[in-house]
């Protein structure tokens, strides 16, 4: 491909080939602290559908090691979200290693906070704010689950703050390293955060989980327990790869829900949702 | 290694001599599985190179896929059993076919392979209770569009595809192994007639083909029905084959089924790939140009050779007359 730009990401490496420069520049200079792989876990390939449209109305395919068929072209200006489109699609398909949750996780004194939930949820925007104050981020898309041994790798990629998240952690973090605004994106507006150095040198230092998280945005506090029934059951819906696993999945992801608590939290504002979490980390 | 552009060759050669991949370089690491992924043969690859000295990062991907690979053969042999569970009380012979028979029988072509299908054979006059029994047991139609549907029913050598709603599979139930629609015509009666049973002490259990009728299905699925998809994969099926079995009566098996142009050509063009090269001809290069036509970006390359053969496949599978309307149909639904 005529462009190509590569990284690794905790412990899978990508390659991303694209018919255009901007966006390998945009990805060269938000992941300019990461490492590169030798041999990538997975390609991505940013296209142009007929050759023309790579000048004419650019528009970027998405493909891949592994595709979703009919999946919709991104205009050019938004290159960098089709870029972590296609790395996430990789994740989401092809990962046989370790159980992939849709989680965010942060990471303080080897033991790992993992937060599930729906889009909309706050589970970036949280891990965002908590790596802000004293956590580590170990990812705020996937949480990477070793069914050998049980221990969190960390995939600390871009974070994706979306429309009102993104004035929330802008607001917080000022000082940090931030993406171009990709407006009217599928998903409204996105603004991707670098995660901090600190982070990014940690990402190879797997920890235990210790408790799991679903949070939502948008109600009164409110903190309920989860039985292990329904966090099983929520989580095979969280993971993407649980069914490919077979039996490591389900070891894994039993071995998980057994070994730690769960809790639901309702919050109004991200400042309660900060205490609930302080609140409950506190008890452990 | 230079840094010639990659093809398909390179993931033959690799297949053939796994010894080679120690003069493989990051880059052409890189290729290799992206090659092998877009052939869907990683898991074979993996296989091959067991025991070979590879980079660390390369040793997690092929363990990765030979995993993945051992996870799809449970699920496949999953599958073929919740098949027979549904069809046994009808009492009729149900033959594995392709990916599934390989890995129920334990064959070499079944080590690290994809399987996504089921694929089985039943005789043609039992086919509607078949049917039935599938449909009773929560498989359901894939094809709602009536054209398609009688054009299966119709013309097919198998059922419009059924996919089961709780697993999420699909089962293509065939009668015979060439579409109706095309020129030669194989023996389905002896395909069951020789079939091998895999468990002889369960009643209504299920069989595979005998090895030649695999290898003659592999042939005819790929050089008389197909645009050569796959095709890399195929051709490593018929190779392992014929490392099994041999090639002793072969040429009868594929005479009787009319099949023995395309099978003849299936065993030039593996040993072309996979075996000691010699004497592949003119019109056998051109396959193996469209066969090993991708890039170690696992695109798919040299558009005309592909649709040549897209063509050909048509051209193959139905008469002028027929293809004509075919195709008229299809242009008209998709504008």
């Amino acid at each position: 491909m005529r462009h190509v730009f590569s990284v690794r990401v905790g412990p899978v490496g990508f390659r991303v080939g694209s018919d255009w420069r901007a966006p390998i520049a945009q990805l060269e200079t938000l992941y300019a602290g990461y490492p590169k792989p030798e041999v990538p876990d997975f390609s991505v390939r940013l296209f142009a559908a007929r050759p023309w449209r790579r000048f004419l109305r650019p528009s970027v395919m998405i493909g891949g090691d592994f595709v979703l068929p009919e999946a919709a072209p991104l205009p050019l200006a938004q290159g960098l979200l089709a870029a972590e489109m296609g790395m996430n699609l990789q994740m989401a398909l092809g990962q046989r290693r370790y159980l992939l949750l849709h989680a965010s996780a942060v990471e303080r004194d080897g033991r790992v906070l993992l937060m599930t939930g729906h889009s909309g949820s706050g589970k970036s925007t949280l891990a965002a704010l908590l790596s802000r104050r004293g956590w580590r981020l170990m990812g705020d898309e996937f949480a990477l689950i070793d069914p050998e041994t049980g221990l969190a790798h960390a995939f600390p990629r871009l974070v994706s703050l979306k429309n009102a998240a993104i004035a929330v952690v802008q607001a917080a973090a000022s000082n940090a390293r931030f993406g171009p605004l990709l407006a009217e994106t599928p998903k409204g507006a996105i603004r991707h955060l670098v995660p901090d150095a600190d982070a990014v040198a940690a990402m190879d230092r797997p920890a235990t989980p210790a408790l799991l998280l679903f949070p939502s945005y948008g109600h009164a506090a409110a903190v309920r327990e989860v039985p292990e029934s329904e966090v099983f059951v929520r989580l095979t819906q969280a993971s993407t790869n649980y069914v490919a696993l077979g039996e490591r999945g389900f070891s894994a992801l039993t071995g998980l829900v057994k070994a730690i608590p769960a809790r639901a939290i309702d919050y109004p504002d991200t400042e309660s949702a900060v205490a609930q979490v302080d609140a409950l980390w506190g008890g452990l | 290694m230079g840094r010639a552009v990659s093809d398909g060759w390179l993931l033959a050669r690799i297949l053939r001599a796994p010894g080679e991949a120690a003069v493989l370089d990051a880059a052409g690491w890189t290729d290799l599985i992206g090659i092998a992924r877009a052939e869907q043969m990683i898991g074979t690859l993996a296989m091959r190179l067991q025991g070979v000295a590879v980079p660390e990062g390369v040793a997690r991907i092929l363990a990765d896929a030979r995993a993945s690979a051992e996870q799809g053969r449970v699920a496949a042999l999953w599958e073929a059993e919740a098949a027979r569970r549904a069809l046994a009380p009808l009492g009729l012979p149900v033959v594995l076919l392709k990916g599934t028979a390989f890995v129920a029988g334990g064959h070499a072509a079944g080590q690290g392979r994809s399987i996504g299908d089921l694929d089985i054979l039943v005789p043609r006059a039992r086919i509607d209770e078949a049917e039935a029994a599938l449909l009773a047991a929560g498989w359901e139609w894939v094809k709602s569009d009536p054209y398609d549907d009688a054009y299966y029913r119709q013309w097919m050598h198998e059922l419009p595809p059924l996919i089961h709603r709780d697993r999420d599979r699909m089962i293509d139930v065939h009668h015979t192994i060439l579409p109706l629609t095309a020129r030669i015509m194989p023996d389905a009666a002896a395909l069951l007639a020789d079939a091998v049973p895999l468990r002889a002490e369960k009643k209504g259990g299920l069989a595979t083909l005998s090895p030649h009728d695999m290898l003659v299905h592999a042939a005819a699925h790929l050089f008389a029905d197909g645009d050569l998809a796959g095709g890399m994969r195929n051709l490593w099926d018929v190779h392992c084959l014929t490392g099994e079995f041999g090639v002793s009566g072969l040429t009868e098996r594929a005479q009787h089924h009319g099949l023995w142009r395309e099978v003849s050509r299936a065993l030039r063009l593996a040993d072309a790939l996979y075996g000691g090269g010699g004497n592949a001809g003119p019109v056998d290069r051109l396959y193996l140009r469209r066969l090993t036509a991708r890039d170690g970006w696992g695109r798919a390359t040299r558009p005309f050779v592909r649709q040549a053969f897209y063509v050909r496949s048509h051209w193959l599978r139905m008469p002028p007359a027929m293809l004509a309307r075919h195709l008229w149909i299809k242009w008209r639904k998709a504008s």
